[in-house]
């Protein structure tokens, strides 16, 4: 386990401490049984203690945290088999985007999602996750194509925004996002979608119009990164805390203004703390949810899916 | 996202000021620098006749130049922002809202209208950039998506008018969610037939690019509107190189295959007009 960030200071002593006293019963074999264990629990205490009050600048960071799983990762440890599919038969290969079709528990679903890299040369190779127009066309490329077999789409959101480049614009990153919004609105098979990182802006929701949109508990969604509206709103980059806590961007926030549909429970500390266990979350809340979303009509289920997003907004009549 | 940055070039006086104004009023052409009478700006579209420069307007202009003899019925118009999230960075979003609502006289950046244009029934729903940079909050989809609803019930064509600087942040992820809700109220425009013509005028970007303005069964523009998702700042800052000249004009967005044409404002109507004919025989 890795502590990394200034707040889990009180985690980090204690898990020192903890250390220290069993290199020091190893050299002098006195028994320290008692202590070890006393510290185990005020170390219980002080993660309950941190991590049961994040900020919402404190998830913003959990939420980027390198060790965090990323969608391969994740279809590695839900899926039974997966067979990637590759491009978006007019560009090239998006590689911030991944997606192809996947097994989980038997049934074959369209699993679709961004792509972080792992190292610095695979960070660069995947874009840090901002995907190019044709990463969005590879996405709806997909579901066309899981629509056509009647597949449910299962979609990973976690982009610190689509990527704002010279040839992204040339190749209509404004259309191909739209695009992906309307089409996804009236997809004629269950949509469920995953926060699992960062939600940036359009180019989160460019994969994220679905039935059942959830966040991990530790994710971030908004319009905008609690950074850049700092730079914007206070012309200065030293109010993202501020930003973070006026954007509302938590999974809790999110939930409570109606914007998603429910929160993934993550493990303590966050999900880099016990990938497999959130793997599994995750894939029970799949599958119970396609087992309920499967019984329903789809001409149904699409209208409810079009009535929820039109229900969003808040407005005065005067 | 970019409406804190906008210039001031091009926006002529608001629409309460414009009342008070008198006919005599001169305006410099931002481009040409020429001096414009405001009744010749009014005769011409206001569109520069020295150098062609179409000068920003709002949806009073735009619902002149099209609606016959300028009536319409305007639609929606009782709707306000409810500040869901109690907003405030150097100001509270509340206090911004007012300061709108005075300086422009209206209720948000965005107005809706039914009338006729050539004798043919047509909704336009249009956005104010002096309304908080044309940005689209909870009213603006809210409004977008009552006037689809308006169209798909009374079988009318749809013109999205389109002026923003992208989502308003004040109103976060509620924001964000627009983009959504109003492409799926187009799909369902989409399934009933009904034609939906975007136009994109200077400038479109953002949020409002990424979703109901590209969606157009035509999607137009006027010459030389900034168009794109990013603005030309942040794809400066990530590409650290300086934007080919014409990068993200209407010119180059129609080049690359965005656009169905780009028409001159005084055409304008004649040809939407036409547009409008045709779907109908
Ligand atoms: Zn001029």
């Amino acid at each position: 386990m890795e502590i990394s960030f200034d707040f889990e200071k009180p985690v980090a002593d204690l898990m020192h401490q903890i250390e220290k006293v069993k290199q020091v019963e190893d050299k002098t074999k006195v028994d320290m049984t008692a202590t070890v264990a006393e510290l185990e629990t005020k170390l219980q205490q002080a993660k309950l203690q941190v991590y049961s009050n994040l900020s919402g600048w404190q998830k913003v960071q959990i939420s980027r945290h390198p060790n965090r799983p990323y969608t391969l990762q994740y279809i590695e440890m839900m899926c039974d088999d997966f067979i990637e599919l590759h491009g978006d038969r007019t560009v090239k290969d998006d590689k911030a985007i991944v997606g192809g079709f996947a097994s989980i528990n038997g049934e074959t679903v369209m699993l679709i999602g961004h792509q972080k890299g792992t190292n610095t040369k695979l960070r660069q190779y995947r874009n840090f996750g901002m995907a190019n127009p044709e990463g969005y066309r590879k996405a709806l490329r997909l579901m066309k194509l899981a629509e056509k077999f009647n597949k449910p789409v299962i979609t990973f959101i976690d982009t610190p925004g689509a990527y704002p480049g010279l040839e992204a614009e040339e190749r209509g990153q404004g259309e191909a996002i739209a695009r992906n919004l309307l089409e996804m609105s009236v997809l004629q098979v269950p949509v469920l979608c995953f926060v699992v990182g960062e939600g940036a802006s359009g180019g989160a929701l460019g994969i994220g119009v679905g039935d059942r949109v959830y966040m991990l508990e530790n994710t971030w969604y908004s319009v905008i990164s609690p950074e850049s509206c700092s730079s914007i709103l206070w012309r200065s980059w030293d109010f993202k805390e501020r930003a973070a806590d006026k954007l509302k961007l938590t999974s809790e926030d999110m939930f409570k203004n109606k914007l998603i549909d429910g929160i993934i429970p993550e493990p303590l500390g966050g999900a880099h703390h016990d990938p497999q266990k959130m793997a599994d979350t995750i894939k029970a809340r799949i599958t119970e949810d396609l087992a309920i979303l499967r019984k329903k009509e789809i001409n149904n289920l699409v209208d409810e899916r079009i009535a929820k997003f039109r229900g969003m907004g808040v407005v005065n009549e005067i | 996202m970019a409406w804190f940055k906008r210039e001031k070039k091009g926006i002529i006086t608001s629409t309460e000021d414009k009342k008070e104004a008198p006919d005599g009023i001169w305006n410099k052409c931002p481009n040409c620098k020429k001096p414009l009478h405001y009744a010749e700006q009014v005769e011409n579209k206001y569109v520069c006749h020295y150098c062609g420069y179409h000068l920003r307007i709002g949806s009073k202009e735009y619902f002149s130049i099209l609606f016959d003899n300028n009536q319409f019925t305007e639609l929606f118009n009782n709707l306000r922002s409810g500040d869901p999230l109690q907003f405030e960075d150097t100001k509270k979003y509340t206090d911004r809202l007012k300061e709108s609502y005075a300086k422009t006289g209206l209720n948000d950046a965005i107005r809706s209208a039914h009338g006729k244009i050539g004798d043919q029934e047509l909704v336009i729903a249009c956005m104010d950039f002096n309304f908080i940079g044309g940005s689209m909050g909870s009213v603006v989809g809210e409004k977008i998506a009552r006037s689809i609803t308006y169209c798909i019930d009374n079988k009318i064509p749809f013109l999205m008018i389109s002026k923003s600087g992208g989502a308003r942040m004040m109103e976060a992820a509620f924001s964000l969610m627009q983009m959504a809700k109003t492409s799926a109220m187009l799909a369902l425009l989409s399934r009933a037939k009904i034609p939906y013509i975007s136009l994109l005028t200077d400038p479109t970007t953002g949020g409002v690019t990424a979703s109901y303005a590209m969606l157009g069964d035509i999607t137009i523009s006027e010459p030389g509107a900034l168009i794109g998702f990013a603005g030309p700042r942040v794809i400066k800052e990530t590409i650290k190189k300086d934007l080919p000249k014409g990068f993200q004009t209407a010119e180059f967005v129609l080049e690359h295959g965005f656009l169905d044409f780009i028409v001159d404002r005084r055409e304008m109507k004649t040809k939407l007009a036409s547009f409008l004919t045709m779907m109908k025989n």
